[in-house]
């Protein structure tokens, strides 16, 4: 009686246990999947055209009948955006942070934290239009020739979308530089404002760079709102008033466009998300030495 | 009879609802080092924080009472906390030194007051560092990190630091609670020089340190100030009987 009931119970334990596994390593072998799928496919597209080829051709027309296969177009969309962005974002990010770290009250504090962070729900489409509709008619009143697309205005609101990012982790940081530091600061008759600029941002700096550069490899992954108000103009160029075209609104462009499945044209797709994928994989890998260097120091 | 440079009466403090400081009436006399004894969380810390008001810093805290710094009260509402702090310098528990260069430790402190010329920088970054007998250690190396330094050199260099803004009085709070007792010595030693053109206040726990090194003592107790007096009376003839126990070590 005891012995069967045992054997049951062990095979709950296996069984349960087994779940918890599949569970945990579900999204490790999605992204193994992932990675596979995007390695074979752009295997395929590399076949055809010479990776050479691919990083030093200067235009992108693969749906021309002239076809070129050169991401550098893409590539500077898509910096040309993100570098945009991040202008927008880094100065009002830390200024926030600053703000919150080291003037705000605790209630003012643990009111906006929240906010922020609503902020980062709001769907990228919602900002795509408002880029589209709001803003790029706004700048057109500063900047008459500007494009009805453009990278200027979907870079601003690309940055406005990851302000709460870079407020919030830059303020964890911040915050997490120790009191004593600071109060070193104040008992030399510092300022606030020279505290926080002069010895708390310093200490904070690895953990900023890091909010920094997650800001980054997100813009530089942001699809929507490039679909939507940058156009879709593969140029490479750096003007920031005319139609673009980013990595990521080609690969939707293709996607939602009828590219024949197993054709070059569709195996492009790939090839953009490698670049993609490598791009914001280096990066993140960056910013998660960073974050550890960090902790390693204080803690 | 000299102008006390603290003259603190009826101070209470607290933390939100808890009440650490109860009625504090003292008198800090210039150019002599006062120690403060008592066990531990009597409050010590929160006497010394309040005097150049560090401890405005924490958002529960909140006192009544005076504290009043030549004759001022530094609690009043037009009160330049900055200036205040500059004048009143102090020296914490545990070695606090910027994460930046030994040099731009110093360089910093001076830049805060609008010093920029940099013969002037110079000068007393190795000015400070020899008053605070670290110079022949670092001289070679004041590029070098801070956070680099061993524990007692990184509480000279904020001694040094806070030397280079010319205070008038330091408010040490356990300065070598964290320290080897040769770096204690080496520090002790720099009170007994720093005596001579400081008011200095400093917080122990070492009664040999305080008996050493002060000459007015005071003895806290569960937020209140037992006893203050000369630090020989304080030593040899305690009036009562709860600092006679402390000192004698029957506390329990
Ligand atoms: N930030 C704070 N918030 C709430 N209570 C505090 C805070 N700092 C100190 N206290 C309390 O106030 C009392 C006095 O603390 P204080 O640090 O002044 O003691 P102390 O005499 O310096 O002790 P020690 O010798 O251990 O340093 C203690 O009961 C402590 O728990
Ligand atoms: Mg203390």
């Amino acid at each position: 009686m005891i012995k069967k009931k045992r054997k049951l119970l062990n095979l709950k334990e296996t069984v349960i246990e087994s779940l918890l596994f599949l569970c945990s390593f579900f999204s490790i072998f999605v992204t193994a999947g992932i990675v596979l799928v995007l390695l074979v496919e752009s295997w395929g597209f590399f076949k055809e055209v010479s990776i050479l080829n691919f990083l030093t051709d200067r235009q992108w027309t693969p749906l021309f009948i002239n076809k070129h296969f050169g991401i550098l177009p893409l590539l500077c969309g898509t910096f040309l955006t993100t570098f945009i962005a991040v202008l927008t974002a880094i100065p009002i990010g830390l200024i926030s942070a600053i703000y919150l770290s080291e003037y705000a009250s605790l209630r003012v504090r643990n009111t906006v934290k929240p906010f922020l962070e609503i902020l980062a729900a709001v769907p990228t489409v919602v900002y795509g239009y408002f880029a589209l509709l709001f803003i790029t008619p706004l700048l057109r009143q500063v900047i008459p020739g500007i494009s009805g697309f453009n990278a200027l205005s979907s870079g601003i609101v690309m940055g406005i979308m990851i302000i709460p990012l870079v407020a919030s982790l830059s303020e964890d940081a911040m915050h997490a530089v120790p009191m004593n530091l600071r109060e070193g600061a104040y008992a030399v008759g510092s300022s606030r404002m020279q505290s926080a600029l002069h010895v708390v941002f310093p200490a904070a700096l690895s953990g900023i760079t890091a909010a920094f550069i997650l800001a980054v490899s997100r813009a530089i992954g942001e699809t929507m709102i490039v679909a939507i108000a940058a156009g879709q103009q593969p140029k490479l160029t750096l003007n920031p008033l005319v139609p673009i075209e980013t990595i990521t609104a080609y690969i939707v462009q293709i996607s939602l466009g009828d590219t024949p499945h197993g054709t070059l044209e569709y195996r492009t797709i790939f090839a953009c998300g490698m670049t993609l994928f490598l791009l914001t994989f280096v990066l993140n890998i960056f910013s998660f030495k960073l974050k550890r260097r960090f902790q390693e120091v204080y803690e | 009879m000299v102008n006390p440079t603290f003259r603190i009466t009826g101070l209470d403090a607290f933390y939100g609802n808890k009440h650490v400081l109860k009625n504090i009436n003292i008198d800090i006399l210039p150019n002599a080092v006062t120690a403060l004894i008592g066990p531990s969380g009597c409050g010590k810390s929160t006497f010394i924080r309040s005097l150049n008001r560090i401890n405005d810093l924490i958002l529960t805290f909140r006192r009544e009472g005076k504290v009043c710094y030549h004759n001022q009260d530094i609690y009043a509402k037009d009160v330049d906390v900055v200036e205040l702090r500059r004048r009143v310098g102090m020296v914490f528990q545990k070695p606090n030194p910027f994460p930046k260069s030994i040099y731009d430790n110093i360089a910093y402190c001076l830049k805060v007051h609008g010093i920029k010329d940099k013969d002037k920088i110079d000068a007393t970054v190795e000015s400070s560092l020899k008053k605070a007998a670290l110079w022949d250690e670092v001289k070679n190396s004041l590029r070098q990190n801070a956070l680099t330094l061993s524990g007692g050199q990184q509480q000279r260099l904020c001694i040094a630091r806070t030397l280079a803004v010319e205070p008038e009085v330091i408010l040490f709070d356990e300065p070598c609670s964290s320290l080897d007792p040769i770096s204690t010595a080496k520090i002790e030693e720099l009170i007994h020089q720093l005596k001579q053109s400081y008011t200095l206040i400093i917080v122990t726990h070492n009664m040999q340190q305080a008996a050493r090194v002060s000459d007015f003592a005071g003895f806290f107790l569960l937020g209140e100030l037992i006893e203050f007096d000369k630090t020989d009376k304080i030593f040899t003839a305690p009036k009562d009987k709860r600092t006679e126990d402390y000192i004698t070590g029957r506390f329990g």
